[in-house]
């Protein structure tokens, strides 16, 4: 179960949207072995008819009012933080 | 280092100005740049406020609870003032928008935000040796390890520097270096702070804490910066309320897993002596076993990689942040913007969160993880039902060599085995002194709380500390 080939880490590195070198993908690959290598003792707990927990605080649903707040910043601000923007929007590569 | 009431009491009779605070604490700062604490000062805003506190107490208006106390905030809260990095390149020249909801509460009651701290990038690590802007060293030992995340905040604290500092914690972030350098690290109850304008790491366990030379001055900052905020949904109702007084003949439990052979005999010989400062302050300590202990580091190393995972996917080099240059198509921007800007544990954490969340092996790891979770969780309760705390050592060892634990990511992982039970049931635990080893290195008892008692944790934490003068 825990043995990582090249090929896994190369598709892991697509699902996480990583352009890595070929020297990295065999670090990376050795590092998750040995990671998955641990957290793999996990499977020796029972946990037949245990529900998980996915959040602690046990709040549900915090509601507000549907009324328009003030905005704390402008259009112009979060503009000011893209990389390239124009025409008042952030500008990127072709997509297609 | 003057308690934070000290510093209080002196701006507000105009004894000394806040400038005259902010001025020594950035110089302090500068006389202790060889540690590599801070990324960055906050100098001119920071003496701008400081300047508007001092007119606000030449004209006798209300000036709030920290009125001219200097801090440092981690630098993976958005904070005015300089960029605030998390310690990534992604973020390197980030110019924050807004500050996070807990140091806006730190400046309305007048505190002042000096600088902000190094940390292992994205918080992803347990030494600040994982930062994108270098190490930084160990207030006691040069040599050795700040310990992490929040390496910067701690030792900056540890230096007298400033009364306090913030720092988050995931899965120990605030306690273990808490331990490394000889101060005290509250992880409150998750939902007692706002994580609104903090980089987020694992939505499940982050929570905001702070370091402090003493309880008193604990209690005093999570009293500011606790409490709901609409902003982030994920907070509970009010309900933390400071207090020094601590119930007689309490019912402590020393987790016997976290004192085994493979502990170090020194962590393992203060913590019984921090028992036996229990024991003469009118309580008892017992042995308590917590079987399902020995899985938490893997439950915390499959949950926290995959929320993480998602956490970081907003880093694309789209809106803001590193955007690699000289990218034709946008596949190879994301890829190429994320390669460069993070550094190798990021890259490690977050393809360990894809892989487990990946079609065909989520339920063996990350389903396993959140029910394994559960049975952790019934195992505190159970004991709380019995006990009204739990104490263990912080970490297992004093603080470690810098570059010991570098290459093998496991070994440093398993610094936080002490920590992480907490973080994965959200329940509150300081990191208070409890002594130091023969090489003079400090040590860290953890106390543990059932869910939203964190004024009895830092209360006893308070009563040890008192008893040990």
């Amino acid at each position: 179960m825990s043995t990582i080939t090249t090929d896994d880490v190369r598709h892991l590195a697509q699902l996480s949207n990583l352009q890595l070198s070929d020297d990295e993908v065999e670090n990376l690959r050795g590092d998750l072995e040995n990671i998955l290598g641990y957290i793999a003792q996990l499977g020796e707990l029972d946990t037949t008819g245990i529900e998980p927990t996915y959040q602690v605080t046990g709040l549900e649903n915090v509601w507000r009012d549907d009324e328009v707040q003030e905005a704390k910043v402008t259009r112009e601000r979060l503009l000011e933080l893209a990389p390239e923007q124009a025409d008042h929007s952030v500008k990127v590569p072709k997509v297609l | 280092m003057m308690k934070i009431a000290e510093f209080v009491a002196q701006v507000k009779s105009g004894q000394k100005t806040a400038r005259a605070f902010a001025e020594e604490a950035l110089a302090k700062a500068r006389e202790v740049e060889e540690y590599h604490a801070l990324l960055s000062l906050t100098e001119e805003r920071a003496l701008k406020r400081a300047d508007e506190i001092d007119a606000q107490v030449k004209n006798g208006e209300d000036t709030g609870k920290l009125a001219g106390v200097p801090f440092v905030v981690k630098d993976n809260y958005l904070a005015f003032g300089a960029p605030s990095t998390a310690a990534s390149k992604i973020l390197e020249n980030f110019d924050a928008p807004i500050q996070a909801t807990v140091v806006e509460r730190l400046e309305a009651e007048g505190a002042i935000c000096i600088g902000k701290s190094n940390l292992d990038a994205f918080a992803h690590g347990g030494s600040t040796e994982n930062s994108a802007f270098g190490v930084t060293h160990n207030a006691i030992d040069k040599t050795k390890v700040a310990g992490g995340s929040s390496g910067g905040s701690a030792v900056i604290t540890a230096l007298d520097v400033v009364p306090f500092a913030l720092g988050s914690d995931t899965g120990g972030s605030i306690r273990q270096p808490a331990s490394f350098n000889g101060v005290f690290g509250i992880k409150p109850t998750y939902g007692m702070s706002s994580r609104y304008g903090v980089v987020a790491m694992a939505s499940s366990t982050d929570v905001m804490g702070c370091f402090a030379k003493t309880a008193d001055d604990i209690a005093l900052v999570e009293s500011v910066i606790a409490g709901q905020d609409p902003k982030d949904m994920t907070t509970l109702p009010d309900y933390f309320t400071p207090t020094t007084e601590v119930k007689p003949g309490l019912k402590i439990g020393l987790v016997k897993e976290t004192m085994t052979d493979d502990v170090d005999p020194e962590v393992r010989e203060a913590i019984l002596a921090y028992a036996d400062t229990l024991r003469a302050a009118g309580h008892t300590v017992e042995k308590v076993s917590m079987p399902s202990i020995k899985y938490a580091l893997a439950i915390y190393y499959i949950v926290v990689p995959a929320e993480l995972s998602s956490n970081l996917a907003r880093y694309d080099g789209i809106r803001y942040g590193r955007r690699a240059e000289g990218v034709k198509a946008l596949a190879e921007l994301y890829g190429r913007s994320r390669d460069e800007g993070f550094v190798t544990e990021n890259k490690r954490r977050i393809m360990i969160g894809s892989y487990v969340l990946s079609s065909g092996f989520f339920d063996a790891y990350y389903l396993q993880a959140q029910k394994a979770r559960t049975v952790l969780i019934n195992e505190f309760n159970e004991l709380f039902a019995q006990y009204d705390y739990l104490l263990t050592p912080t970490a297992p060892t004093p603080a470690f060599g810098i570059g010991e634990n570098a290459d093998d990511p496991v070994k440093m992982y398993l610094a936080d085995v002490m920590t992480v039970p907490a973080s994965l049931a959200g329940l509150p635990a300081i990191s208070a002194p409890a002594g130091v080893s023969a090489a003079g290195l400090p040590i860290g008892a953890q106390i543990i709380g059932p869910a939203q008692f964190d004024a009895g944790v830092i209360a006893l934490a308070g009563q040890v500390e008192a008893h040990r003068g």
